[in-house]
């Protein structure tokens, strides 16, 4: 019998209808996975699942009988956990501290039993095979760690269901490897564990059963070993998607990007690289190896202790993202929510910001040349929306990745620099986002694309240059660069 | 829509109150009342035009009250010192702007929170004014400006004028989107290439030169330049802006509604005043006005996030 299960679940959000008849059973010993484009209705299942919100139609159904959440605080008690890609510990207590927060066992005289939950920390973490100080404030500690401190807080509370929300977005492989591997031990141990990623090739490593969703309705659901990838893009999709990697071959021009030497002290050291009009450049390493830390000081964000970045042959002045951009520098930031975009601001008032001068009519604003200008590239990027006026966070993930790129677009840069330019979007819009990548880097741009899926690396770059503990330590052509080779120098094992 | 929303009801009020005031409160419908309860509210109308560009900018400042007495306590002081009057008021502007210039410092170059570093020169002008001028009042102004301070039309022209202005600069500039984008995403502003540090120090320069011109009118329309001179005016300011809609916590508001909110707040006054209400209760329902005002746009977005906006929340 199913540890968990829902049966024929609907529910609205006013018009939008998020969820129809969804069916899922989460047995013991199993990894489920939750596949679907964004906007699909996964985000809506797990909330329901973990009692944030309460289907309008159709049960919740613990071992058999039917349950209802009243809160999160119901589903928690029922023995379901969710795992966020962001975890959210206090961090300024330590991991027992966090692990116990809100149920610190007591001494008989009534205070805090220190030993008796450093002793169960002690033991969870051995059972997950986790090697972490359990007195280290949380703070400090990589988001994988914090992870894994999240998963040891839900099996203290004896958590049978364990939701995972794309939890490994911002892992490194080697730490994906080790996620897994606690969460293999776990689903061994009984656990019903529900994994939602839009990485294909996790899913299909982890999982045994995979529920497609799209447009909040199951299209199917199957048992891993019976398909393949491609079977479930499709399935996704509901069409056959053309290449995820559409690479065109440019032919590389003048040197449009020269960064020369440029040291942030205890971030990066001496990177030196350049690159061509006509070329897309991958900046490939592990999470925290200093890639994002790089193209930040490139584009002006923060100031560099030493070095120099040249854009067609002028030395920009650092700190200053308004002389990168003036010098024709545009940045697609990692972090869209937060750096990307305004959220409260329209679509178009978000297109227009990074070229407010470039909208004026004399003095002022034209509210008719912004319009036009969002207006244009929203049909060149094929963006889905209701109407430009309307707040750019009533978009999805990836419509939203499309206005942060007519964004900057628009501004017609020489080089374009993407950090991690389809992190958590779905499938059709990633392929579109690597066309449009492809189609410009021929137009003439030079790009340079900071990445931690490999597949993405190796499929858009004509180089690859890989970045291990702030220093650049291999620069692979397209013909030589492979996951291994990738690999070996993002992990150190080899310099080059 | 939000915005246009809150507005339409500050207009709905502020008939709705006239109204009453006109039928119900003697002496508060004729044309002296009425021209003194409106030039009543220019300073507070001055400097609330430059304090919502700090508020909808997510920054605050306090100390624009204290800068008024300080830009007073100058003028009374130079005034005292013989010097021409012609001479002293572009001084005054320039006291003015320096006190916004050391907050604006504060704030963006030391990264401080603006309501720590404003209170603290809240307090640091205002001790300033006192030690400058004592307890004296200076009050053997030149007519010429005191009676020119005094006719209705031309301190009323000024926030017309300024106004205008601003309004326009806020809601039709680039750099009025460069405030609206700083207050409502810094980091997203700064991504974007707009010049968040430098522009918060302008807005506090501003901010200080205004205050330093309502002192102006302040010192000439009471003819008596005092080193307490609008002395807790500061609240009237930050009640206005919040009252007309802006978002205290920046990224949302407009100009005309925090003018209406000023002439609204002066009619309650007044019309409370003539009615012989005590002034323990006009401070009261100051202060109801000012909460309200600031709870019911997040009540509002509280019930909103209930209802949509869900499915992308991760």
């Amino acid at each position: 019998m199913a540890v968990l299960a829902l049966s024929d679940v609907s529910k609205s959000f006013g018009a939008v209808r998020a969820l129809r008849g969804v069916s899922l059973k989460l047995e013991a010993g199993e990894a489920h996975a939750l596949a679907g484009e964004n906007g699909a209705g996964k985000s809506t299942l797990v909330k329901i699942l973990s009692g944030v919100h309460r289907p309008d139609t159709g049960q919740i159904l613990l071992n058999g009988s039917p349950v209802t959440f009243g809160g999160p605080a119901d589903a928690r008690h029922a023995g379901v956990a969710v795992i966020y890609q962001e975890p959210t510990l206090f961090p300024d207590l330590s991991i027992v501290e966090n692990i116990f927060m809100g149920r610190q066992p007591r001494t008989r005289f009534g205070r805090i039993d220190r030993a008796a939950m450093a002793e169960q920390t002690g033991r969870l973490f051995a059972g997950l095979g986790v090697e972490l100080d359990p007195e280290q404030a949380a703070r400090g500690l990589s988001i994988a760690d914090q992870q894994l401190v999240e998963i040891a807080k839900a099996l203290s509370r004896d958590a049978k269901v364990l939701i995972m929300d794309e939890p490994t977005a911002a892992l490194s492989g080697n730490e994906v490897a080790r996620l897994f591997g606690v969460v293999k031990a776990l689903r061994e141990q009984g656990c019903a564990v529900l994994f939602i990623s839009h990485r294909l090739d996790e899913i299909f490593e982890l999982c045994q059963r995979v529920t497609t969703l799209r447009d909040g309705t199951p299209v199917a659901e199957d048992l891993i070993a019976d398909i393949t990838p491609d079977d479930l893009v499709r399935r996704m999709v509901g069409r056959d998607l053309d290449a995820l990697y559409p690479k065109q071959d440019g032919v590389p021009g003048e040197v449009a990007l020269e960064v020369h030497r440029l040291t942030r002290e205890g971030v990066f050291t001496d990177v030196s690289f350049r690159v061509r009009r006509g070329e897309i450049v991958a900046l490939a390493g592990l999470v925290g190896a200093g890639r994002t830390e790089v193209v930040r000081a490139i584009f002006g964000i923060d100031r560099q202790d030493a070095g120099w970045v040249e854009v067609g042959g002028r030395r920009l002045r650092p700190a200053s993202p308004t002389a990168a951009m003036a010098a024709g520098l545009a940045l697609v930031p990692e972090d869209r929510r937060q750096q990307g975009l305004v959220m409260d601001l329209s679509i178009d008032r978000n297109i227009a910001l990074a070229g407010l001068a470039e909208v004026r009519r004399g003095p002022l604003i034209s509210r008719a040349a912004e319009h036009a200008r969002a207006q244009d590239w929203a049909v060149r990027l094929r963006l889905k929306f209701a109407r430009l006026s309307d707040p750019v966070g009533v978009l999805s993930g990836g419509n939203q990745q499309k206005v942060v790129l007519a964004k900057w677009l628009a501004r017609k840069p020489s080089v374009l620099i993407v950090d991690e330019p389809t992190r958590g979007i779905d499938v059709g819009t990633k392929a579109e986002v690597h066309r449009l990548l492809s189609e410009l880097a021929v137009g003439g741009m030079a790009v340079l694309m900071v990445s931690s899926e490999l597949p993405e690396v190796l499929g858009m770059a004509d180089r690859v240059l890989v970045m291990h503990e702030g220093r650049l330590v291999a620069e692979l052509p397209r013909a030589s660069a492979t996951e291994e080779s990738v690999m070996s120098a993002a992990t150190g094992r080899t310099a080059a | 829509m939000l915005v246009r929303r809150w507005e339409s009801l500050i207009l709905v009020l502020l008939v709705g109150v006239c109204v009453w005031a006109a039928l119900g409160v003697d002496g508060f419908a004729n044309t002296s009342n009425v021209s003194f309860l409106l030039l009543d509210t220019t300073e507070i109308a001055l400097m609330a035009l430059t304090m919502t560009f700090v508020i909808v900018a997510a920054e605050i400042d306090l100390s624009v009250a204290s800068t008024l007495g300080l830009s007073c306590a100058v003028l009374g002081w130079l005034w005292n010192a013989g010097l021409g009057i012609e001479l002293i008021m572009p001084i005054c502007l320039l006291v003015g702007a320096l006190c916004g210039a050391i907050n604006g410092l504060l704030v963006t170059r030391l990264g401080l929170p603006s309501l720590a570093v404003t209170i603290g020169t809240f307090a640091l002008y205002r001790g300033l004014a006192y030690v400058i001028l004592g307890d004296q009042a200076v009050a053997d102004l030149p007519a010429a400006y005191t009676s020119l301070a005094t006719r209705p039309l031309v301190p009323l022209g000024l926030v017309a004028v300024l106004g205008v202005g601003a309004a326009v600069l806020l809601h039709a500039t680039g750099l009025g989107r460069a405030v609206f984008a700083i207050g409502a995403n810094q980091e997203a502003a700064f991504f974007s290439g707009i010049r968040v540090k430098r522009i918060k120090f302008w807005l506090f320069v501003a901010g200080g030169a205004m205050a330093a011109l309502a002192s102006l009118v302040f010192t000439f329309r009471y003819a008596s330049a005092r080193a307490d001179n609008g002395v807790g005016l500061e609240l009237a300011v930050v009640a206005a802006v919040l009252l007309g809609g802006v978002s205290i916590f920046g990224g949302r508001g407009s100009l005309p509604g925090v003018l209406m909110a000023v002439v609204l707040l002066g009619v309650v006054r007044n019309a409370l005043i003539l009615a012989d209400v005590a002034n323990e209760v006009l401070n009261f329902v100051t202060g109801l006005l000012l909460v309200a005002s600031v709870l019911a746009p997040n009540l509002g977005a509280l019930w909103r996030r209930r209802f949509t906006s869900q499915q992308e929340v991760s």
